[in-house]
């Protein structure tokens, strides 16, 4: 099993470092789906199959669709290809590189000043996320929802058009 | 059973969150740049997921349940705004999108 | 309770007119106006007689305490005594009869309501600083008289003019106020109470004679003094007062205002006996005031100009007398004053309203038989105030002056020269105007016709000039002593009387002064006129004109380098700071603006930055 973790997060960072240096989106959404499913691998090893499961359906399954929707729609040629090409010079990603390296370690390091803590192996159940989940969270999961109709009603209107928007 | 230390899925969590962070502050293309939004939020979850397990409770589990509710908020809205930038401005370039500069 | 009324009248009076601006008749504006002020001379006068019949020698009405803090309380609380009962009377009673007047004169003026608003609180001010028990509140009495003289003074705001006499008033007054306001401070950090009899019982008790407090205190008073009473070198205000209307002038000139200072002094005379230089100081300024002004009178050709002079010439006497520590004889100077100088205003404005507001007196001429009314009047009020013997007020008053500066002898003496100088150049200059207005030929159509409200105050005037005199007389004409005697408790002994040859020296040297203004001005009024004219003497007299060049003087070196200063600094050196202030503003603001590049990458960047830096100070530390 901890062979199938480490095998997972090395796919996970590959995937992940491939997609954010893509020049092409229609790649770097494959990569990022299989960065996604990687993370599922992992989650999956930790002992959490259902958000494992979710992690599929919705991440890499309804998200994914809707990303490469759009990516459909924006119909992005190849000169947009050759533009993120030139864009991708060592000038413009060393600095911010640099930055989120040293973000990186510092977080590295809070860990590092722990001792080696206790190993992962308890197994949650889906059934105990259900019960906590509509139990003590309830209030958060109608905040949720209100959270995704707000988002519903405000991206079809926005991407709906200026039509009675005034600008 | 699982004997995967609780660190080093946590310096998973974080490798990924970085390069998330990278992916913002590099790519010019919106596109890219809320993929690497996505990246940054699922490292985060990742870190509950971890927590969880460390703990064997649940309420990590549903933390990355409502990190699963905010990336889809998120996304449509993100998706949303993109296409309306590219009608307008009809670029992706995020540097273009600066209307509101002091 | 009652006294509460006097002030409180007039008070109401201009409150009510101010609140009912532009909805009152005429008819009641003046009732309201002049009803009130001649309801509180009726009670002051009621006042009056039971005060008089009664043992105490004052009555003290505290009101309510100002404020309290530490060992500062003021209290707001009238005080009577005598002084202030003659004071109360003269104010209320000269008040009214000028507001009578005023209701006619003022007939017709769009600013009717306006006018009699400040004059009811000109009184009611008045009435404050006479009756006030507390230094503060004749303070109060003393900036609502100064407030008051402003408003009156440009009440005709439309013209320029006016309102640059009203503001020069209010100027130079200022500078005297002031000097009050730093004599306030200094009592109070010295003798700690600013209530004035307690003052006056402490100070001796405190302060040698002499002493750098007292003359210091005395000095600021003085120069309080000198800023309301209009004496040099704060006199040039009073002339440039004209330009209100003439019962303002008559107000100011006769009951309040510039009679203040006379009365500050008279009031607080203990803490100048403890400062006899100082006390010397006021004698001199008195002298040296009466003759300057009295020369400017001579050569001014605007009737309410001689006027104007002619005040703050007798304003002069009564500094003199004060000077001399003759106390009761500066107020009954006062007294007589203000009846024949209220008098002679209303004669002048009688005159000036039937002639279309004609001033100049070398355009009138004539006036004798076809004003008869204004004639004498204005021929009573000149004699009382040339000291005419025997049959004048201003005779009797006068006289006790002179004999006050003769008796001490010694260096006195001058201050008595100077006086008796004086009333020769008075009887002078005010007959010259009378020559010049009343007879020859006429020069302007006279129009219209006086009703009872200008002919009252006149006669009622005319008779106070003439009989006014007798409650002090000199021993050889009966030795009448009710005024003396009446102040007695407030300022002692009145002083020795006059031998009966200056008696006669002074009555000869004012109808000389009287037979020099017939002669020149009217046997041989041509060829005098020639010799005026010629240059020398033509320049000698433009200075006095000009009122010994005193307005020159302080425009060169008052204002003309307060000009070249604020010329200097007119980008304000305080500003710059300020400016700098604002300026840094907008610096930091452009660049804290251009840090918003609208770059959305930009922005993440500084957020990471932030984090980076946040988890280094505090987790890593």
């Amino acid at each position: 099993m901890n062979t199938t973790f480490y095998i997972a997060a090395f796919i996970a960072l590959v995937a992940t470092l491939l997609t954010i240096t893509r020049t092409n989106g229609v790649h770097a959404l494959l990569y990022l789906i299989v960065s996604l499913l990687a993370v599922a691998v992992v989650f999956y090893t930790l002992g959490a199959g259902f958000a494992a499961a979710l992690e599929v359906i919705v991440y890499a399954g309804a998200i994914m669709v809707l990303f490469v929707f759009v990516v459909m729609m924006l119909n992005l040629g190849e000169k947009a290809e050759g533009r993120e090409a030139q864009w991708i010079v060592p000038q413009i990603w060393i600095g911010p590189s640099i930055l989120s390296a040293i973000l990186a370690l510092q977080l590295l390091l809070t860990l590092a000043h722990h001792t080696a803590w206790p190993l992962a192996q308890n197994v949650v159940p889906p059934q105990q996320v259900g019960i906590v989940l509509f139990g003590p969270y309830l209030l958060c999961v109608e905040l949720a929802s209100m959270l995704l109709l707000a988002a519903l009603v405000g991206a079809y209107r926005i991407a709906h058009g200026e039509r009675g928007i005034a600008s | 059973m699982m004997t995967v230390p609780v660190q080093h899925a946590l310096f998973l969590a974080i490798i990924l969150f970085a390069l998330g962070v990278t992916g913002v502050l590099v790519r010019r293309n919106l596109l890219f740049i809320l993929m690497s939004i996505e990246i940054m939020l699922n490292a985060a979850g990742l870190a509950f997921i971890t927590a969880a397990a460390r703990w064997g409770q649940a309420d990590g589990q549903v933390m990355f349940l409502f990190v699963l509710t905010l990336a889809a908020a998120e996304v449509s809205v993100g998706l949303a705004v993109i296409i309306r930038i590219r009608h307008r401005l009809t670029t992706l370039d995020a540097d273009a999108a600066n209307l509101m500069h002091g | 309770m009652i006294l509460l009324l006097v002030p409180a009248l007039p008070l109401l009076a201009s409150a009510i007119l101010v609140l009912s601006e532009g909805r009152m008749s005429q008819r009641n504006i003046a009732l309201v106006g002049v009803g009130a002020v001649v309801l509180s001379a009726v009670i002051a006068t009621l006042i009056a007689i039971t005060f008089l019949n009664q043992q105490e020698q004052s009555v003290a009405l505290t009101l309510w305490q100002w404020v309290h803090i530490g060992n500062f309380a003021p209290t707001v609380s009238l005080y009577l005594d005598p002084l202030s009962l003659v004071m109360m009377l003269i104010v209320t009673i000269i008040g009214s009869l000028i507001l009578l007047y005023a209701a006619e004169f003022m007939e017709g003026d769009e600013g009717y309501n306006r006018f009699f608003a400040y004059m009811d609180l000109f009184v009611a001010a008045m009435l404050v600083l006479v009756l006030a028990g507390d230094l503060l509140a004749l303070f109060v009495g003393w900036e609502g008289v100064g407030l008051c003289s402003y408003l009156l003074i440009g009440f005709w705001y439309q013209d320029a003019a006016n309102g640059l006499a009203a503001r020069k008033a209010f100027i130079v007054t200022r500078i005297g106020d002031v000097g009050f306001m730093l004599a306030l401070f200094l009592l109070f950090t010295q003798l700690h109470t600013l209530q004035i009899q307690t003052l006056l019982v402490q100070a001796p008790n405190s302060w040698a004679v002499g002493s750098l407090a007292a003359t210091l205190t005395a000095a600021l008073l003085l120069t309080g003094a000198i800023g309301k009473s209009a004496q040099v070198p704060l006199q040039t205000w009073l002339p440039d007062a004209m330009a209100g209307p003439t019962p303002v002038s008559a107000l100011i000139h006769a009951a309040t205002m510039v009679t203040a200072g006379v009365y500050l002094i008279a009031r607080t005379h203990t803490l100048f006996l403890l400062a006899p230089a100082v006390l010397a100081a006021v004698g001199v300024i008195g002298t040296i005031t009466l003759l300057v002004s009295a020369f400017a009178a001579l050569n001014q050709s605007d009737i309410k100009r001689i006027l104007a002079y002619s005040t703050v010439s007798q304003i002069g006497y009564m500094f003199l007398a004060l000077g001399v520590g003759a106390w009761s004889a500066a107020i009954f100077h006062l007294m007589v004053h203000a009846f024949f100088k209220a008098l002679l205003f209303l004669a002048a404005g009688a005159i000036t309203m039937r002639l279309h507001h004609e001033q100049n007196i070398f355009r009138m001429g004539g006036l004798a038989t076809r004003l008869p009314l204004a004639f004498w009047s204005f021929l009573i009020g000149s004699a009382s105030l040339a000291a005419l013997p025997l049959i004048t007020a201003g005779f009797y008053s006068k006289d006790a002056i002179l004999a006050a500066a003769w008796a001490p002898g010694g260096a006195a003496r001058l201050l008595w020269l100077g006086g008796i100088v004086t009333a020769f150049v008075t009887a002078l200059y005010i007959f010259r105007a009378v020559f010049v207005v009343f007879f020859g030929t006429a020069k302007t159509e006279v129009s219209g016709r006086y009703g009872w409200r200008v002919a009252l105050p006149l006669t009622a005037l005319s008779v106070l000039a003439l009989v006014g005199g007798l409650v002090e007389t000199p021993p050889v004409l009966g030795g009448a002593k009710i005024f003396s005697r009446l102040l007695a408790p407030v300022f002692g002994a009145a002083p020795p009387p006059a031998p009966v040859t200056l008696i006669l020296f002074t009555s000869a040297i004012s109808l000389l002064g009287l037979g020099l203004a017939y002669a020149l001005y009217w046997r041989i009024g041509p060829r005098f006129a020639a010799w005026a004219a010629r240059p020398a003497i033509a320049a000698c007299r433009n200075f006095f004109y000009g009122g010994w060049a005193f307005d020159e003087l302080y425009h060169a070196l008052v204002v003309a380098p307060f000009l070249a200063l604020v010329r200097v600094n007119r980008h304000d050196v305080i500003d710059r700071f300020y400016t700098g202030i604002a300026w840094t503003c907008r610096w930091l603001h452009r660049r804290l603006g251009a840090l918003q590049t609208g770059q959305v990458r930009w922005y993440a960047s500084w957020l990471a930055a932030g984090s980076v830096v946040t988890i280094a100070v505090a987790v890593l530390r």
